[in-house]
């Protein structure tokens, strides 16, 4: 059933190219029951899931000389990130409301984008994850592309570019894996149950988890992160941070990580303190989180300070992912699933709310606006997301990130306190962007237009995003319940043999 | 012995002989029925006609033996060279479709003729495994190929690029006679496999290696490798449309067939193995066209603002992918081989029919004039869409698959699997260049607006239904590669 989610984005992306142009209510409506219908698939598929385990949904020979096959199973952390993926599209067409320019090639490029990213959660044969991986490579460009704004072409082909070369990397690293283990099969399992040689672990390791990496935003590869985000429109923002910068990351625990278990085990010798790829991704993992963070501090658009606040909390993940603990693994999904609702709603602030109705994402200039009074419920909305951000209890934030810490601490105590001066940053980025937007004292007196009002579909689409939030936040364990035993399974048994504590 | 030895040739050459007989047809119907009628109805029946002649010769070749052998090597079929046969006659077909309403000349017979024997050089070419057969069945391929390049007489352009194409092409053709005299003096033979025998034996002398690389010169030369490359820019530029189409997919389908034969079963035992631990041999000085070639293909068509340029050089390009398959030379690369070029002519020859009818609507192939195609025509964009993609290699694509398929054969070909992962990495990482010249061409029909709005565009309604057709194939061939896989591992054996 879960699989339709893919089917009925692409079947909704065909039809819309097919529906006679210039009727945009149509198109959008036809979007959003298309992104409805996926949202409910996904929220069945997770209720009905109890145990955790790799469940196999469709499996039928695709390609028999190579023993590829079409094969889709779901465990909790694909349920997850599939759940999150409905939640985000759907809030994603309500925020594109007032997309006029070529609508139906907008929906159509947005659903095609959603199909493809279910896709890659879904998929357990590596062959299909990299078909869907590389589909999400080109509507992410037309939709920056076209409907984009500041050096939308510039933006977008560095995004495409990146990805490719970061997808180019993976490709490698599958085909070589699919030859050094010479069975005929491309399945997850059976690639990760298969004992590659120590010195292929070590370089074809860090060649997928750099590959899938970039993707996830991890320092120094995350130019493409701010300027893509800023160039794009607010729906393409919010799918870019909210899920698919998470395919990065989910490649990288569940592609990376499963198949070459021994890449993280010590070198043997240390390099400025560092004594294997581990503490190499850690290292760059904190240094994303604090240089993310910095960088966003002294932004002086809008938009940029919300990209680089994403540098920073992916960080989080890789570096929940390198703790090679349960706590900081599980932490790690879980962080996936916040950061993929906070930037989405961040991104819906700044990007529609904001940006759409004052025509400027300058920091000083939005004072004069007079943002709080005039459309309060985007400060509302800001600041809750804002809260959520920091960390504050009762939010998604908080559980994800203290999980993540305290794994951390476990096992990098010193990069942990490191950590600490990241989230004191993080308090002040947006505490400064919050005051500065919504807050400020209007100086003199500007005269403006007044503001259109906070449309329904902004109303719905904010709300859907702060109640999933903060239903993470108070009951994380809704989630746990079903990742914890995801990653104890035995596909992860090579972590586990490693150093898991 | 004789009569049996005449009919056995005639059977064998018979889809040869069933084209050549069209042409003929084609011909003298246009030139002494037809003369008078206008060109469409001359076009429409010439075009009818050989398209017949071409079907009957598919269904000769699929129902005829499946493994026949004539005078020692001369002229064999086995599955193998009967899949790559049909595939030339179903380019030739697509090809004609193309050229059907094209106003470049008034000389349609003769055009026809042309394309018809250019594909019955390329069936023999690939149904040889005699140096002088394969030489013969070449300079067919090529005069006719050059002629196709100079049809268009009205065009400056045309003609220069004729001139320089067959320049080129003559001395390159002397260098693999010269070669191929060389291989007759060792062996006392012209036969692959008996060259082979006497190769193997001998260590490398220098004769022997000036017999290789004047071969790989030859053949590098048809491929369109560099650096022996710079025909194809202007070839693909000035040609006229339907020839430029032709040499871009046919022709590098049955040059490359031959030239992965040619060097497997001629060279055998005298390979080397390219770098690191590299010994000499033909397989290092391969890997080295192959880099120069993925390197300066695609980092060139980067400046290219003619999208028929753009091409050429991403042809480049993908010829030093597929000679990676020649250096790896093992059974699976020679499927994979396959697959990649077949393919590879489906897109090509579907990229350039939509070249076609853009330059006819605007008057030109530069980057610019195709701004705003979405909107002008979205059937033609959506399929330029997909031909782009595809050779860029996103999946579901057939581009995908074959660059898949082939990088998969180059690193699990024995004795050492991974040994040649530097060239797939390189590979890989050319291809990530390579999108951003083929984005370039997308981001103009998607994202530019029409530089002036001249409204719908007229596509004649053939070749739409032409390019549709390739488009969907290469949507098919990627998404179910077993289709046409099957077919190439059945007939391989495999």
């Amino acid at each position: 059933m879960v699989a339709w989610t893919i089917y009925i984005s692409f079947l909704g992306a065909v039809a819309l190219l097919l529906m006679p142009k210039g009727n945009a209510a149509l198109a959008r409506t036809v979007a959003l029951l298309t992104a409805l219908a996926g949202f409910a698939l996904a929220l069945t598929a997770f209720a009905q899931q109890r145990t955790g385990e790799m469940l196999t949904v469709t499996r039928v020979p695709w390609i028999p000389s190579l023993g590829i096959q079409y094969h889709l199973a779901a465990d909790g952390i694909s349920l997850s990130l599939v759940l999150l993926t409905g939640v985000i599209a759907v809030a994603g067409i309500l925020f594109s409301w007032n997309i006029a320019l070529r609508t139906n090639e907008f929906f159509a490029f947005y659903l095609l984008l959603i199909g493809a990213v279910y896709g890659v959660f879904l998929s357990y044969d590596l062959f299909l994850l990299f078909v869907f991986y590389e589909i999400v490579i080109i509507p992410k460009y037309f939709l920056i592309a076209i409907w984009g704004s500041t050096r939308r072409e510039y933006g977008a082909m560095k995004l495409a570019l990146y990805s490719f070369v970061g997808s180019a990397m993976v490709l490698v690293g599958l085909i070589a894996a699919f030859v050094v283990a010479g069975a005929k099969s491309m399945a997850l399992g059976d690639l990760a149950g298969y004992a590659f040689p120590l010195h292929f672990q070590m370089w074809a390791f860090p060649l997928v988890f750099v590959g899938f990496a970039i993707l996830a935003g991890l320092w120094p590869f995350h130019t493409w992160a701010p300027t893509g985000h800023v160039a794009a429109p607010t729906a393409a923002s919010m799918l870019l941070a909210g899920v698919v910068m998470k395919l990065g990351a989910y490649g990288c625990l569940r592609v990376a990580m499963t198949l070459f278990p021994l890449g993280l085990m010590p070198w043997g010798f240390h390099v400025l303190g560092m004594g294997s790829w581990r503490d190499v991704f850690a290292v760059l993992a904190v240094i994303g989180i604090v240089y993310g963070a910095m960088v966003a501090l002294v932004q002086r658009d809008f938009k940029f300070v919300i990209g680089y606040s994403s540098v920073s909390h992916m960080g989080f993940i890789l570096l929940g992912l390198m703790t090679l603990n349960q706590i900081g693994l599980s932490g790690a999904v879980l962080q996936m699933v916040s950061h993929g609702i906070l930037a989405g709603l961040m991104f819906a602030v700044v990007g529609r709310m904001v940006y759409d109705r004052t025509h400027t994402r300058d920091l000083n200039a939005l004072g004069g606006f007079n943002l709080s009074r005039t459309i309060p419920f985007a400060a509302f909305a800001f600041v809750v997301a804002g809260m959520g951000s920091m960390g504050l209890p009762g939010f998604s934030g908080f559980v994800a990130e203290l999980m993540i810490v305290i794994g951390a601490w476990r096992a990098f105590p010193l990069l942990a306190i490191v950590v600490g001066v990241g989230i004191v940053v993080g308090v002040a980025y947006i505490w400064r962007a919050m005051q500065k937007a919504f807050f400020a004292e209007p100086g003199s007196a500007v005269a403006h237009e007044p503001l259109a009002p906070i449309s329904i579909p902004e109303k719905l689409g904010a709300g859907i995003l702060i109640v999933a939030s903060v239903a993470v936040g108070l009951y994380p364990q809704m989630l746990l319940k079903i990742v914890v035993p995801a990653l104890n399974s035995p596909l992860f048994d090579g972590l586990r043999k490693g150093n898991w504590q | 012995m004789m009569a049996s030895l005449h009919n056995a040739l005639f059977q064998l050459a018979l889809p040869e002989i069933i084209l050549v007989v069209t042409a003929l047809l084609v011909l003298s119907l246009d030139l002494l029925v037809l003369g008078k009628r206008s060109l469409r109805v001359r076009a429409g029946i010439a075009t009818t006609l050989a398209s017949a002649g071409c079907v009957i010769a598919i269904v000769r070749i699929v129902t005829a033996a499946h493994t026949a052998n004539v005078l020692d090597g001369m002229l064999i079929a086995n599955p193998l060279t009967q899949l790559v046969q049909v595939a030339l006659l179903v380019m030739a077909i697509l090809t004609l479709c193309i050229a059907v309403d094209s106003t470049f000349t008034e000389h349609v017979g003769e055009f026809m003729l042309i394309v018809l024997l250019a594909t019955a050089g390329m069936m023999f070419l690939v149904a040889s495994r005699d140096v002088l057969v394969i030489f013969v069945a070449l300079e067919l391929v090529s005069l006719s190929l050059y002629i196709l390049t100079g049809f268009d007489k009205r065009s400056p352009r045309s003609a220069e690029s004729a001139l320089k194409y067959f320049l080129f092409g003559g001395m390159s053709a002397g260098f693999l006679l010269y070669g191929f005299s060389l291989l007759y003096g060792f062996s006392n033979s012209t036969n692959l496999a008996r060259i082979a025998q006497s190769v193997q034996g001998a260590p490398l002398n220098p004769l022997l290696v000036i017999a290789m690389v004047t071969t790989v010169i030859g053949f590098a030369f048809k491929v369109a490798a560099a650096p022996l490359h710079f025909w194809a820019p202007d070839a693909y530029e000035g040609a006229p449309l339907p020839s430029a189409a032709f040499i871009a997919s046919s022709s590098k389908v049955a040059s490359f067939f031959i030239f992965y034969q040619v060097m497997t079963l001629g060279f055998a035992g005298v390979e080397g193995t390219a770098w690191p631990h590299s010994t000499a041999g033909w397989v290092p000085m391969l890997a080295l066209v192959a880099v120069i070639s993925m390197v300066l293909g695609n980092v060139a068509a980067l400046a290219q603002s003619s999208v028929r340029r753009l091409l050429a050089y991403s042809a480049i390009g993908h010829a030093g992918y597929m000679l990676l398959a020649i250096v790896s030379h093992s059974g699976q690369s020679l499927s994979a081989l396959i697959y990649y070029v077949i393919t590879y002519g489906i897109t090509t020859l579907g990229a350039f029919a939509v070249v076609g009818v853009v330059q006819e609507s605007t008057g030109g192939d530069k980057l610019d004039d195709f701004s705003g195609l979405s909107r002008r025509s979205p059937v033609l964009a959506a399929s330029l869409f997909i031909f782009m993609l595809s050779l860029a290699g996103i999946p579901p694509l057939a581009g995908f698959f074959g660059k898949f398929y082939l990088f998969l054969s180059v690193l699990g070909s024995a004795p050492r699997p991974l040994g040649l992962i530097w060239l797939v990495a390189l590979a890989l990482a050319m291809s990530a260049v390579s999108l951003y010249y083929y984005l370039q061409v997308l981001k103009r029909v998607y994202v530019a607006a029409p530089v002036e709005d001249d409204g719908k565009m007229e596509v004649p309604w053939l070749r739409q239904f032409v390019i549709v057709l390739l488009a969907a194939a290469t949507v098919l061939f990627g998404a179910a590669p077993h289709l046409l896989l099957k077919w190439i591992l059945l007939a391989a054996g495999q």
